[in-house]
């Protein structure tokens, strides 16, 4: 039988031999961390075209980098969305809030209060500052790093703490991995864990608000690695295609689990560029100004809602803490590459332009961290009458049969019965959970 | 097992190792061994991998022989029929069997049927491999088991293996293989097999004996099945964690089971299958994966077919809910001692 030849073909011998590149990072745990090759330009230097213009027009966009917000702690130039004190100063509280929340969910999980979770350090200006440049209708489809979305938009803490702690209050009834969560009320897709998913569902929710005449927009957040999935190209394809008013907004936070970005395509392109061969618009941004995060939001949204078309925007920062709390990222980057990231920390320089405005003090912003991580814990504490994940079951048996269908079909009641049989013979008639 | 590696394996009973190391081995001997064996994966390289079967093996085979890839499963996949149309035998890793359905494409109707579509011009000697099943608090997407997905695709061979052994005997046969083969890896029972009884923490291997692991080379031939326990009351047919779960059981009930481990589904061991169930008249199917068209629902049809003037009671099946996977109830979700208890007695009484 035909088997192939037991060596490979081989080209002419006096040809030259090809050689495979595997990318490879810059600095290695242990290594010196040198971000000097890096382009950031200077703020305020960006042209601002006109929300309607012509992906050809604005390619420089694409591989350039918005910015707002310089050294100096002004903003700067076209991009400054000129937002008035008591929104920056929201925007402040909102972004201390995540962290502060990041802080102590993290540390439940630690004490084994809940199965997982993930920070978003470094990254709250791209979830905060542009939700916040969205209507609070538009639908957003976040990844699993957008909880700054949530707490933007004004959703309750505690349904939050609820849902990690898969307890009692879970509105998800204990069935999604923590921080995946979801809320109708709040425009808020279910999260999936299944990467990219999320990207053509989001085109094609804003597909359908254009059918129907609406005047909601959509908009998603990826994972720079993430875009290499093709579910982000089928969602390019079909948004450039139908003109859907939609946002795509890429997270370059330079990690994906311990893939740096070059495994994605970075070394070679950036991922704004990756609108120009859709005929998207493409914005490059500084994702640690939440000034240009929010203003780039606030251009898509307006093209968008213009019928103007649809806008991919990659956010270029940095994943300051661990992937999950499943990850030590001490094992494949430089512990320096943190300290030495060239853009800074959201919260920090959005708070050092308030105090250089006049609009706030070292004081305040203390009082307000220690108010934040106050009200964390005392919802915590509420949250935690709900119960914890590791004391295990809270849901009533049956809840785990509810909503696979509308209707409950008989072999789901048959395994529903013999569910509750096995918790009575397990726990016994007062056991847990009837 | 031959007499060889049993001999092999009683050598060096004391060393003993789990069965993420022992993929780790698998794989470093097959690099080893062949220049045409490449690894790749999600964070396979420089980190070893999120569960860290990979560790170590790109440092000491080289970036071009164990690497990371984009996060494309259907890249992934797609890139190893390629690489396997080329002469290589590519590994690549699927990092949770959840996140195989991308890639589902180009493993079903590519690698699958390219050797039939070429008329054996061209093969995809692949081996996928892939952590499965849930019982880690994993949520509905990193608990799956998606097995009977590809015993039903035609071209594809379907490997399980339930101990640290095995897991070592089997990867290396799959590997050696010219057919495409997918390598569930039972993440559950990773660190230690797992009785069913205590929800956590699972008995390390280090005190198992079927976790004894001879250094060096050794394979356990695909479409072989593993008797695990002999006995004359009935046959239990179980693969990956759901073995040590049923042998639990068993044992703690003092029932006599003749428990058969599968190891592979595709190709299956039919002949050990049959031999079983004559000589028991009676079976249970035990398997983690929902229940409506599992494998069990296969090995079920197979048994009637073939053993029915042979049967004292009808076959059974013990298995996951037709729920997704819920995260805080998972241990209601798992089939667990109860429910293969109340089978056992079911099937006994008739
Ligand atoms: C389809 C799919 N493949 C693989 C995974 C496993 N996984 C979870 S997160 C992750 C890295 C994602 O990186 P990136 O998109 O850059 O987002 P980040 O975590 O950096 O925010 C991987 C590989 C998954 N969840 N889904």
């Amino acid at each position: 039988m035909a088997e192939p030849a037991d060596k490979p073909p081989r080209g002419g011998d006096n040809r030259p031999a090809l050689a495979l590149h595997v990318p490879e990072p810059k600095s290695r745990p242990g290594d010196p961390v040198d971000f000097s090759d890096l382009d950031i330009g200077e703020p305020g230097k960006q042209p601002r075209p006109d929300e309607g213009a012509h992906p050809s027009e604005m390619t420089d966009l694409a591989y350039g980098l918005v910015r707002v917000l310089g050294e100096d702690n002004k903003a700067h130039g076209p991009w400054d969305p000129k937002l008035d004190p008591d929104t920056l100063r929201t925007m402040l509280r909102h972004m201390a809030m995540t962290r502060a929340f990041d802080e102590r969910m993290f540390r439940g999980q630690r004490q084994g209060k809940t199965s997982f979770y993930m920070k978003c350090t470094g990254e709250e200006a791209t979830s905060i500052a542009t939700s916040m440049a969205l209507a609070s209708d538009d639908m957003v489809f976040p990844s699993y790093r957008q909880q700054g979305v949530l707490i933007a938009r004004g959703y309750p803490l505690i349904e939050m703490i609820n849902q990690i702690y898969s307890n009692k209050g879970d509105k998800l009834k204990g069935r999604q991995l923590p921080i995946m969560y979801s809320s109708r009320e709040h425009s808020f897709f279910s999260i999936s864990g299944n990467l990219a998913t999320q990207t053509p569902q989001a085109v094609g929710w804003a597909m359908a608000s254009a059918i129907r005449g609406d005047s909601r927009i959509a908009a998603t957040w990826v994972g720079e690695g993430s875009t290499a999935e093709g579910d982000f190209h089928s969602a390019c394809t079909f948004a450039t295609v139908y003109n859907a008013p939609v946002i795509l907004n890429v997270i370059n936070n330079q990690w994906a689990i311990s893939s740096f970005s070059g495994f994605a395509g970075a070394e070679r392109t950036t991922f704004a560029a990756r609108a120009l061969g859709y005929g998207l618009a493409g914005l490059r941004v500084d994702g640690n100004d939440a000034l240009a995060c929010y203003a780039s939001q606030l251009w898509a949204a307006n093209r968008a809602r213009a019928n103007k078309g649809p806008t991919l925007i990659e956010y270029f920062t940095y994943r300051a803490e661990g992937h999950s709390t499943s990850d030590d990222p001490s094992g494949y980057r430089s512990a320096q590459e943190r300290e030495e990231w060239p853009l800074g920390d959201p919260v920090k320089r959005l708070k050092d332009h308030l105090i250089e405005i006049g609009e706030w003090d070292e004081e305040r912003h203390a009082a307000m961290d220690r108010e934040c991580a106050e009200e964390v814990k005392e919802t915590t504490k509420e949250a935690e009458k709900n119960g914890i994940l590791g004391h295990g079951l809270h849901q009533p048996f049956r809840t785990m049969f509810e909503d696979v269908f509308e209707e409950l079909p008989w072999h789901l009641k048959e395994q529903a019965e013999q569910a509750t049989r096995e918790r009575i013979k397990k726990f016994g008639e007062k056991g847990p959970n009837r | 097992m031959s007499a060889e590696t049993k001999e092999a394996a009683e050598e060096t009973a004391e060393r003993r190792i789990n069965m993420i190391e022992a993929i780790n081995e698998a794989l470093d001997i097959m690099l080893e061994r062949d220049p045409d064996v490449i690894v790749m994966g999600e964070d396979v390289g420089y980190f070893g991998g999120v569960f860290r079967c990979t560790a170590g093996l790109q440092e000491k085979h080289g970036k071009t022989r164990v690497f990371d890839t984009p996060i494309s499963e259907c890249g992934i996949i797609g890139v190893a029929v390629g690489m396997g149309a080329y002469g290589l035998r590519p590994v690549p890793e699927i990092q949770f069997a959840d996140y195989i359905y991308p890639g589902l494409d180009q493993l079903i109707s590519e690698a699958a049927r390219l050797r039939y579509r070429s008329a054996a011009e061209y093969i995809a000697p692949m081996t996928v491999r892939s952590p499965f099943g849930g019982g880690i608090f994993g949520g509905q997407t990193h608990s799956q088991s998606p097995e009977s997905l590809f015993t039903h695709v035609s071209g594809l061979k379907t490997v399980i293996p339930s101990t640290p052994y095995d897991a070592k005997g089997l990867l290396i046969a799959a590997i050696e293989d010219n057919d495409p083969v997918i390598f569930f890896e039972p993440k559950r029972i990773y660190n230690g097999p797992f009785s069913g009884f205590y929800d956590r923490p699972v008995e390390p291997w280090k005190k198992h004996p079927q976790s004894a692991v001879p250094e060096g080379y050794y394979r356990i031939p695909l479409g072989q099945a593993r008797h695990v326990a002999e006995g004359d009351e009935l046959t239990i047919l179980a693969y990956g964690t759901m073995v040590h779960v049923a042998e639990a059981v068993a044992k703690e009930k003092g029932v006599d089971a003749d428990i058969l481990d599968l190891r592979t589904l595709v190709p299956l061991d039919i002949e050990a299958v049959e031999n079983s169930v004559k000589k028991t008249g009676k079976c249970l199917i035990v398997h983690e994966a929902t229940r409506t068209s599992g494998f069990g629902a296969e090995l079920s049809a197979l048994v009637t077919e073939r053993c029915f003037y042979h049967l004292e009671a009808p076959v059974e099946r013990v298995t996951g809910f037709d729920t997704p996977y819920p995260h805080s109830l998972e241990w209601a979700y798992f089939p667990g001692p109860v429910r293969i208890g109340e089978a056992i007695d079911k099937i006994l009484k008739d």
